[in-house]
């Protein structure tokens, strides 16, 4: 059993798959990461990266019957989540995970009010009567900076602004005082200004009461402006890792490095021709065995390189990277 | 530069209906009065948040709506309330593309058929001409010439976004209005399009009106920038003067909230409060400063909100709640 005292999860040769009409298809191929206590991990990756299905497997809400976790280990608090029935799953979850998703509209039930929504995750998790979990329900929202909480929780989902909507799913996700919340795309559908809102609004939520988040995203900025250590992931496999000051500063894979480069960023000339990254991601089954990028890499791979997977190293303290000799340069 | 498209004080008004009997009980004003020029060759960039009026305003300035007030004139051509036959040779010239390119290109047409079919709507060549063309223009937005058999689910969405200019170029226009063409493409992919979009800028002179939420990536494609709010632009004025010298809040809010891709910057932003307002029945005066709670705001009712010139070429709404005017 890993330490428990600083780390809070730690994820160890997690592998997922689905099965499709193609066969059995890899989605997330063998990956390691752990998040500590109180702190913000990031994972960031390309669509079709493996970043929510590694965040489904840990959680065990992989689509049925299709998704299923192969393989690996999901130490939580002291215990291996892939282990436990679901009746122990069901206690954690909700209650000592949270989850936020993309689409604020598509998570929240149309036909129930805001509040008994809220009471729901309450009733379920604590031994406390209806009044006082309504109470609870009133006391989170105006927690997440919801003006007149007590109208709002007699509301429905369409009677709320986008932004209001995930100020509602993130007070559900931590109604019950997690120790880790896990959020996938939270800002994706939202405008810049509720964005910088929300993530203000997250960060604030982690100072208070503490708990670890797990951030996944395709926007760098987000990651680089709110994560303390960060995961890349490309075809389903982590390719480097890092904190998010050595990351940003000290790119080593290929992919990592590329995918700097080709944000537009504010300070660049105008209308200069953008570093790009050649191709496209190709589909899961088409994937190489050896180094994923490699259908990408703007350097030609050996076969050795395509076939076989490269060692994914510490290359400096905490300094993670797969070390393919075509990607990375010692 | 000679104006090529131009609309003046154009409304796009949307009735809405009520009660049992479905009366007009109010209106959507998505756009309300905006006036803005895009030059040959030029790309202006439209700016705002989702519901701001920046798509309705596009279709209305390609008469895909009618709008309810207000003049557009492409070419030196009025073409407000040309009909349809008459509006044929004016599509010609001015072409879409669109956001999601998997809802924007028929799944049941080969990528050959779709790039074809405005040729055939617009009665140009012979099928061997046409087919000519169209392997021309897959091969310019890089794609291969055995694309042309395949339909559109084949593709990622990076490449269908290529055939959707494929498609828009078809014709040769001079003008393409590209509503949201990178947002919903992965980062590596979003840049491939943006130096497509640039490069075919350069060696065709098209002009773009190109509308997008993401200030970084208008800001590197664009000429000119109009931030919109609440169906009408705020601010207007070159590319770099307006990142570098905002002078409408709304603008300065935008640009703060942008999140930075360097983890050794923590920039302190001044958070808005609230949400864009509904453009039904918006508030009278500045819609920002109204958001804004700003003390300021009453004198900014019924004031005259019509642009003015503070330097050459920088426009602003010079309300006395959002600027310093």
């Amino acid at each position: 059993m890993p330490e428990t005292e600083r780390q809070l999860l730690e994820v160890t040769n997690l592998s997922s798959s689905f099965d499709t009409e193609k066969g059995e298809l890899v989605a997330v191929d063998d990956v390691d990461f752990k998040v500590d206590r109180g702190k913000t991990l990031g994972i960031v990756g390309e669509s079709g990266c493996g970043k929510s299905v590694s965040a489904l497997s840990i959680i065990r809400l992989l689509p049925q019957p299709m998704g299923n976790v192969r393989s690996g280990e999901v130490w939580f608090d002291g215990r291996d989540l892939q282990k436990i029935d679901r009746d122990a799953m069901h206690d954690i979850r909700g209650n000592d995970i949270g989850m936020i998703f993309q689409e604020p509209m598509t998570a929240l039930n149309p036909v129930h009010t805001i509040g008994r929504q809220l009471t729901e995750a309450v009733l379920l998790h604590q031994k406390v009567s209806p009044e006082a979990a309504l109470q609870q329900s009133v006391e989170m929202l105006r927690h997440v900076r919801i003006p007149a909480p007590e109208i709002r929780v007699g509301e429905y989902p369409h009677q709320l602004s986008g932004g209001m909507r995930q100020r509602v799913m993130i007070a559900m996700a931590l109604i019950n005082k997690p120790k880790l919340l896990i959020a996938d795309e939270p800002t994706t559908a939202l405008d810049v200004t509720v964005q910088a809102q929300i993530l203000a609004l997250m960060d604030d939520l982690q100072k208070e009461m503490g708990m670890a988040i797990i951030l996944i995203t395709h926007d760098l900025g987000v990651i680089a402006e709110n994560c303390d250590d960060v995961v890349v992931m490309y075809g389903g496999r982590v390719v480097e890792q890092a904190s998010a000051e050595e990351l940003f500063a000290n790119p080593l894979h290929a992919y990592t490095k590329g995918l700097l480069k080709s944000i537009p960023r504010l300070d660049r000339e105008r209308k200069t021709l953008l570093p790009t990254i050649p191709g496209n991601v190709p589909p899961l089954d088409e994937m190489p065995s050896g180094c994923r990028f490699s259908t990408r890499s703007e350097v030609e791979h050996d076969e050795a390189s395509i076939q076989n997977r490269p060692p994914f190293r510490e290359v400096k303290p905490g300094h993670w990277v797969e070390t393919c000799p075509f990607c990375y340069e010692a | 530069m000679k104006p090529l498209l131009t609309v003046e004080n154009l409304k796009m008004h949307f009735p809405v209906k009520g009660g049992v009997f479905l009366r007009p009980v109010g209106a959507c004003k998505a756009v309300d009065g905006v006036s803005l020029t895009v030059h040959e060759g030029e790309t202006v960039g439209l700016v705002g948040e989702s519901g701001c009026g920046k798509s309705t305003l596009a279709k209305a300035a390609a008469r895909l709506l009618d709008p309810t007030e207000g003049k557009v004139t492409f070419d030196g051509r009025d073409i407000t309330h040309l009909g349809r036959r008459s509006l044929d040779p004016v599509r010609r010239e001015m072409q879409m593309i669109f956001q999601d390119p998997a809802e924007s290109l028929n799944p049941r047409h080969s990528v050959r058929d779709i790039i074809e079919e405005p040729l055939i709507v617009q009665k140009r060549g012979t099928r061997a001409e046409r087919g000519k063309r169209v392997a021309e223009l897959l091969e310019r937005v890089g794609l291969n010439e055995s694309a042309g058999e395949r339909y559109p689910f084949e593709f990622s969405g990076g490449q269908r976004q290529r055939i959707g200019i494929a498609r828009a170029l078809a014709l040769n226009p001079k003008l393409i209005l590209c509503d949201e063409p990178v947002s919903a493409l992965d980062v590596s992919v979003q840049s491939q399009v943006l130096n497509l979009l640039m490069e075919l800028q350069r060696d065709f002179g098209l002009a773009y009106l190109f509308i997008a939420h993401d200030l970084a990536v208008v800001k590197h494609v664009s000429d000119r920038v109009a931030i919109m709010y609440l169906g009408k632009v705020m601010e207007l004025a070159d590319a770099d003067a307006i990142y570098q010298n905002p002078r409408h809040a709304y603008t300065k809010a935008l640009i703060s909230a942008i999140p930075i891709a360097d983890p050794s910057s923590k920039p302190t932003r001044d958070l808005l409060e609230g949400d864009v307002p509904s453009p039904i029945n918006p508030p009278p005066g500045c819609a920002f400063g109204h958001r804004m709670k700003h003390p300021e705001w009453e004198k900014s009712v019924g004031m005259d909100l019509s642009l003015k010139e503070v330097a050459p070429g920088h426009w602003v709404q010079p309300c006395p709640c959002c600027t310093d005017l």
